[in-house]
């Protein structure tokens, strides 16, 4: 079953198209990525999907809703983690919890159990009240994408989620995703590094707003004869004519 | 509704977390209303004056005397040179210069009338008009008391004389406190209300928050109400301690229902804080958010008329006044501080600013865009 399905989506700043006429669908329960290099168009395709940016022309649905008529209804079956951390650094642990929990519709109850459950996996137990400023960027990064999940999303967006995190901490927020897919959610993630490429069901690679490649690694390795994804990467994005911006 | 409430309770925890909010809450009431009411002074006193005496007899020093003798003017000097007097004028070091010509006693008893000069330096426009005037009815006084002693009045005064006696209605000893003090206390209000608004989206916008929150199923009404709200408590809280800091270090108690007041005040911060809000939505960086909101206080402040009279503004300027929400709360504050109105009496106020906070309101959640 398709949770994502997209076909010619577009999105133009003036005369800029940063994302042209992209298709491609999405099961559910599959580990998505989403690759291309910096200014390929990843993020504003990802934004468009989740109804923070209006699509120019084409069609997409997600979680089973139309994006253009039932954006809000998209927004209760998705979570997002976008690049820039974007929890409250003011509030303390429980507090950003309990704020998007309650935002989400969760109660009380529901709202402590999952606290509970969460600071546990994450062996935060003694850290749920300090601020979240506090907190190095790898912990930030994980309790960004736990809270991207505490309402249940049926898919969950990530946007570059381990960018400039240390390699432990990134083995670490990997299996959090296999867990998520595990448990039936649909992991649409970007990424620069490539063997986190390899970690994927499938695997898009954007070029210039377009979508160059797709297909499992395995795939997209036979066919461009590569020994691994950086290699396959390399050779479609020097196609590139956009620059790095 | 619990959407909402989760929203106010991050928002309140947000603005207790910050201390600088917390300082200006209590410091900015204190400053603004015990240090400026001291500076803002429609009274001149302290008029220099320069006399230029070429007669130097004995009415002119009594006319010296009788202009020294008040404590609107001090004398900085006492000459019989015009250049030299202008030339303190030119330093700035004089307000006004008299000239009294050469002969004024002779002429004065034996013409009956003589033309003294006056010279004012109009650099300050206030003080110059009021020295003017107030050193113009010293010397009207001085011509009385002349004729009084030359005169002996007969039983029928040949000349008719119109007395005015003056009772100022509202204000008794025309202290201006209680005229500033009031109108100062609308300033803090609508500049907390509509800075610390202003400030309030736009700054989630430059940490990122807002994505987070644009993401969430939130509805766009509750996500302004929840910004509204709390901003809304702060702008009564610091009408609160205003009001006790004017009571302790005034006297100054509402002759009309304190009620009044605060029912006025909470429509009217709805309003402030929309526009707060909306320029919040409008601008992408606090610092545009913050220079905007400046740019809009100054005008209304400038023309709300706690500094000048609307009255005496041109027509466009008045008209301008009708559309500000500053104006209409100095004229309600005033009108129940002072003249003790009640609700009925500032309904139309009333309603207009609700009008406003509707409309203002109305166009911030319009232009919240969760997608763009």
């Amino acid at each position: 079953m398709n949770v994502i399905s997209v076909k010619d989506l577009t999105k133009r700043f003036g005369n800029f198209t940063a994302v042209d006429r992209i298709t491609f669908e999405v099961e559910q329960g599959e580990i998505f990525g989403f690759l291309g290099a910096n200014g390929a168009g990843k993020t504003t395709a990802m934004r468009m999907l989740c109804g923070l940016s209006m699509p120019t022309s084409g069609e997409a649905t997600v979680a089973g809703y139309d994006l253009y008529k039932h954006a809000e209804k998209i927004k209760k079956n998705i979570g997002y983690m976008s690049q820039k951390f974007s929890l409250y650094e003011d509030l303390t642990i429980r507090e950003n919890i309990r704020f998007y929990g309650g935002i989400y519709g969760l109660n009380d109850g529901s709202i402590k159990s999952k606290t509970d459950h969460l600071v546990a996996t994450l062996k935060l137990e003694d850290k749920v009240n300090t601020l979240v400023k506090s907190l190095p960027l790898g912990w930030k990064q994980k309790l960004s994408f736990s809270v991207a999940m505490i309402h249940d999303p049926k898919i969950v967006f990530l946007d570059e989620p381990t960018g400039g995190v240390d390699p432990i901490t990134r083995r670490e927020f990997w299996t959090m995703i296999f867990e998520a897919a595990h448990r039936g959610t649909t992991v649409f993630v970007t990424t620069h590094y490539m063997d986190e490429a390899e970690y994927c069901n499938r695997v898009s690679i954007m070029v210039d707003g377009q979508v160059e490649a797709l297909g499992s690694p395995e795939v997209l390795k036979t066919k461009y004869e590569a020994k691994d994804m950086g290699e396959v990467f390399l050779k479609l994005a020097r196609k590139a004519k956009r620059g790095d911006d | 509704m619990r959407a909402l409430m989760i929203l106010l309770e991050k928002e309140f925890r947000q603005v207790f977390r910050n201390p600088a909010i917390l300082r200006m809450m209590f410091v900015m009431p204190a400053v603004q209303l015990l240090i400026m009411p001291l500076a803002a002074d429609y009274e001149v006193k302290n008029v220099k004056i320069c006399v230029v005496d070429y007669d130097h007899s004995s009415y002119s020093q009594k006319l010296i005397h009788k202009i020294t003798s008040t404590d609107y003017f001090t004398l900085v000097d006492y000459t019989d040179s015009y250049e030299k007097a202008i030339t303190y004028v030119e330093h700035d070091e004089a307000d006004l210069v008299l000239q009294i010509p050469y002969s004024f006693e002779a002429n004065l008893v034996r013409e009956d009338g003589v033309t003294l000069f006056l010279a004012i330096n109009a650099i300050n426009g206030v003080k110059a008009n009021l020295g003017g005037a107030y050193l113009r009815s010293i010397i009207s006084d001085f011509n009385n008391e002349m004729r009084l002693e030359w005169i002996q009045l007969p039983r029928q005064n040949p000349q008719p004389m119109i007395d005015i006696a003056s009772i100022n209605w509202f204000n008794p000893l025309m202290n201006y406190r209680y005229f500033m003090v009031p109108g100062i206390l609308v300033i803090l209000v609508t500049m907390v209300g509509a800075f610390l608004s202003a400030l309030n989206i736009v700054k989630e916008k430059e940490i990122g928050t807002i994505e987070q929150i644009n993401v969430t199923p939130i509805r766009k009404y509750q996500f302004i109400l929840g910004k509204l709200i709390p901003f809304w408590v702060l702008g009564l809280v610091i009408l609160t301690i205003g009001l006790l800091i004017s009571w302790i270090a005034y006297g100054i108690v509402p002759v009309g229902n304190v009620l009044t007041i605060y029912i006025f005040a909470g429509v009217y911060l709805i309003s402030i804080l929309g526009l707060g809000l909306l320029t919040s939505t409008l601008a992408h960086t606090q610092q545009q958010a913050m220079l905007l909101s400046f740019f809009m206080m100054m005008v209304f402040i400038l023309l709300g008329g706690l500094y000048t009279s609307i009255d005496s503004m041109p027509m466009w300027a008045q008209i301008f006044t009708k559309f500000n929400p500053v104006s209409y709360f100095i004229e309600v504050m005033r009108m129940v501080v002072l003249k003790g109105s009640s609700l009925y009496d500032i309904r139309t106020h009333l309603f207009k600013v609700l009008l406003f906070g509707l409309v203002l309101n109305g166009l911030a959640v319009w232009s919240y865009r969760k997608r763009n």
